[in-house]
């Protein structure tokens, strides 16, 4: 399951990323494997996305939210 | 002013590190250039309790040691570099005590460049609000350097910082939170031994980073790309394992010292908001709303202050002329000087209400909700979120609003963004667009509310965002980048603007306006006067001694002869010339030559234009006094069909003509200062003057 298909208010924890150099820029961040993610709200024209992760809120695009991998459950 | 310690401060965005600064420092600060590169360097400095001076220098804001933007890049540069003027003996890195773990990163590699660090513990109050419950003593332990809780924006525990930074010593005490040797021990191990270096972590810095180091000569860098070939060293995966090796030191570290709440209180009341604010519906007619009311304060309330900067220079002239004997020197003095001067401070008002505007904009967080709101649609035309900024500073002025493109990432969007930015009106068209419309657009009311000359200007307002945007979508077409865009911004929590704050960057932004736009505009009326003051050869003396003959003296009475000796000396002067060398190209635009000299002196800011059309109109109208430009310009014939000048068509054909026409010597210096390439300022240029040239055609071929 990828972050970019989570809907708003849903829950997932991170597993993995499929992409190198975005997941170095995201792991920055604090989007690390194992940490808790919440989507708050998509931006009024379907992009980009805002995120709630290690306590604070980030915005990203759904093109980088789908290079995130969250564990099922 | 000499110091006796150098600070750097180091942190996050949105920490309050800039209110840090400003508490620390007072006005006590001048804002210059990182050697080599355009970043601003802000230095300051502080008077610490033993008695020393401290200088505190402030570096941007970053997440980490590993640049993203240019701006960022000189973290590290002033950090490491031991041969460096701005060297730091310490440094003050600022920690945002609501959200540490992502805080923390940066923290644990500066420290591990074993620098002495102490660490300012910001926003405790807000911490404390929501629950968090912070063990300093422990934290301070574990991390063995003082830790100093403070709230820079309540000025609390300010005084306690500057005693532990006259307490510190030159020798860094700070834990060592990961092994750094162990990410890749090969390339660290060989990289110390032949550059010499001690610290393990520089040299690993210095195989992620050393095509873009200043410091570094051509063969050191050369040495250590062959290094990572033979180690086969790989960059992005080795801080990929250095990230995830920080953030799993820095999760047992905050296991044992911090206590927080399942969720913020702050936070949920931000998200209370945004669901407004960022509303389907709502988010954007709040924000057209908030533009609406934000130009509706500019244009109206500015007016108060500008009718009497003008006034003021008004008499000023007046008075001048009045107790000066006349002559050369007193009207390069009043026609020259004062004009000039009046031009340049009349702007001031936008700028400052316009700045203080922006300044709480980005200060209580919603610019970057903004920035949020739009990113879709302006990537649709080759541009960013982070380009909404500068394209509604643009309305100012695009001189500051190129400066702050740099937290653009990337280069195309950033590119695209600095190509744009001088469409979007700015104010140095207002006071041109103003005379046009007040000119030919009657003052009459649509609906009883919206006078008509208030929305031509309007529709002028739009169409110059129109035309940016058609314009970016072009470039990228034509732009080509290997470069990935992304998007990945924080959204910091709503908070109150700093007053102080918006309060400075009104006063920092009218300085530099005055002092970096005012120079060209008071030199070129200066030239503009000269121009049309004197012309070349004996031409003058000639109609002084034609007109002296009988036939006209005794023909006309003297007011009659003054204004036919003064419309002929302009044509004869300097300036009158060079309309005259240039009418041919602008008469299809259906500019007459006088129009043509308002052209050539605009080329170096727009705004001259209203102070040419003074000089023109008063010169050529001999008497000297100072009645209002306008019904000069209004009562203006052709001398040949004795038909008005500025007809509907004219007007309007010289209205598209600023609108387009690259007239603003400090932007193309900027461009060149931000791009560092001499073809930018160059293509801009030149798309912008074909741009204007054939719109005004067209606009005036259609209205005649």
């Amino acid at each position: 399951m990828k972050l970019s298909q989570l809907e708003v208010g849903q829950k997932g924890i991170v597993k993995e990323f499929t992409d190198l150099e975005m997941s170095v820029k995201l792991m920055e961040m604090g989007c690390l494997p194992g940490e808790e993610i919440r989507v708050d709200r998509i931006a009024p024209l379907g992009d980009p996305i805002a995120i709630r992760v290690a306590g604070y809120q980030l915005s990203l695009r759904k093109f980088e939210a789908s290079t995130i991998i969250l564990h099922k459950n | 002013m000499k110091a006796d310690i150098r600070v750097a401060l180091v942190g996050n965005p949105n920490t309050g590190k800039s209110t840090l600064f400003n508490v620390l420092t007072g006005l006590n600060q001048k804002i210059g250039n990182f050697p080599g590169v355009t970043v601003d360097k802000k230095v300051g400095y502080t008077q610490l309790p033993d008695g020393r001076t401290a200088e505190v220098v402030d570096l941007p804001g970053t997440y980490s040691l590993y640049p993203k933007s240019q701006d960022e890049s000189i973290v590290f540069s002033v950090l490491a570099d031991r041969s460096n003027a701005l060297v730091p003996d310490m440094v003050v890195v600022i920690l945002d005590a609501t959200n540490l773990k992502r805080n923390l990163l940066l923290y644990t590699q500066v420290a591990d460049l074993k620098i002495p660090v102490i660490v300012a513990l910001n926003m405790m109050d807000m911490a404390a609000k929501a629950g968090i419950i912070i063990n300093v003593d422990d934290l301070a332990m574990k991390l063995g350097v003082p830790v100093v809780p403070i709230s820079a924006r309540k000025v609390n525990g300010i005084d306690k910082l500057k005693e532990v930074i006259s307490n510190t010593n030159h020798i860094a005490l700070q834990q060592s939170s990961i092994d750094v040797r162990s990410i890749a021990p090969q390339i660290v191990d060989s990289i110390s031994t032949e550059l010499s270096i001690e610290n393990p972590y520089f040299a690993l810095q210095l195989a992620h980073q050393h095509e873009h180091l200043k410091f570094l000569s051509p063969e050191q860098s050369d040495r250590i790309e062959q290094l990572e070939l033979e180690h086969g060293f790989h960059s992005q995966k080795a801080q990929g394992a250095e990230t995830l090796a920080r953030y799993a030191f820095i999760n047992e570290l905050l296991y044992d010292t911090v206590k927080t709440p399942a969720t913020a209180q702050d936070e949920t009341f931000s998200n209370k908001i945004d669901r407004v604010l960022t509303h389907k519906v709502f988010g954007f007619v709040i924000f057209f709303a908030i533009l609406l009311f934000m130009f509706q304060a500019i244009f109206s309330w500015a007016s108060y202050p500008m009718d009497l900067i003008e006034s003021f220079f008004m008499w000023a002239q007046d008075a001048l002329n009045a107790t000066l004997p006349p002559g050369p020197l007193t009207s390069l003095l009043v026609d020259g000087v004062v004009a000039g001067l009046s031009g340049v401070l009349v702007f001031v008002p936008q700028i400052a209400i316009l700045f203080a505007f922006i300044s709480i904009l980005e200060d209580t967080g919603y610019m970057a909700r903004v920035t949020f709101m739009m990113d879709r649609l302006m990537r649709k035309v080759g541009l960013n979120g982070k380009s909404v900024v500068p394209l509604i500073g643009g309305f100012a002025c695009a001189v500051p609003s190129i400066m702050s493109t740099r937290t653009i990432e990337n280069w195309k969007d950033r590119m695209i963004t600095i190509m744009v930015t001088p469409l979007v009106a700015c104010s140095a068209r207002l006071p041109v667009y103003t005379l046009l419309i007040a000119l030919v657009v009657p003052a009459d009311k649509v609906w009883g509310i919206f006078s008509l000359q208030g929305l031509a200007l309007t529709a002028m307002y739009v169409f110059s965002l129109l035309s940016a945007i058609i314009v970016a979508w072009v470039f990228k077409l034509i732009l080509k980048s290997r470069e990935r865009g992304y998007f990945i911004m924080e959204l910091p929590v709503y908070r109150m603007p700093r007053w102080s704050n918006v309060a400075f960057s009104m006063y920092d932004r009218s300085k530099s306006f005055v002092l970096q736009a005012g120079k060209v505009i008071i030199a070129v009326s200066i030239i503009l006067w000269v121009l049309s003051s004197y012309g070349p050869g004996d031409r003058f003396e000639k109609i002084d001694k034609k007109y002296a003959q009988t036939e006209y003296t005794f023909n006309f009475n003297p007011q009659d002869l003054k204004t036919l000796i003064a419309r002929e000396k302009l044509e004869s002067s300097y300036a009158g010339a060079l309309g005259h060398f240039i009418e041919p190209a602008i008469r299809p635009l259906g500019y007459d030559w006088k129009i043509g000299i308002a052209l050539i002196t605009s080329f170096a800011a727009r705004e001259v234009f209203v102070g040419t059309m003074a000089t023109i109109y008063s010169v050529g109208g001999g008497d000297g006094d100072t009645a209002s430009v306008l019904h000069k310009m209004r009562d203006a014939k052709d001398p040949k069909t004795n038909k008005p000048v500025f007809t509907l068509a004219v007007a309007f054909s010289l209205m598209m003509f600023y609108a387009f026409a690259m007239q603003c010597v400090s932007t193309v210096a900027i461009v060149y200062r931000e791009t560092k390439d001499w073809r930018w300022p160059a293509i801009q240029f030149a798309y912008m003057t074909v741009l204007a040239y054939v719109v005004a055609f067209v606009t005036y071929h259609l209205l005649k």
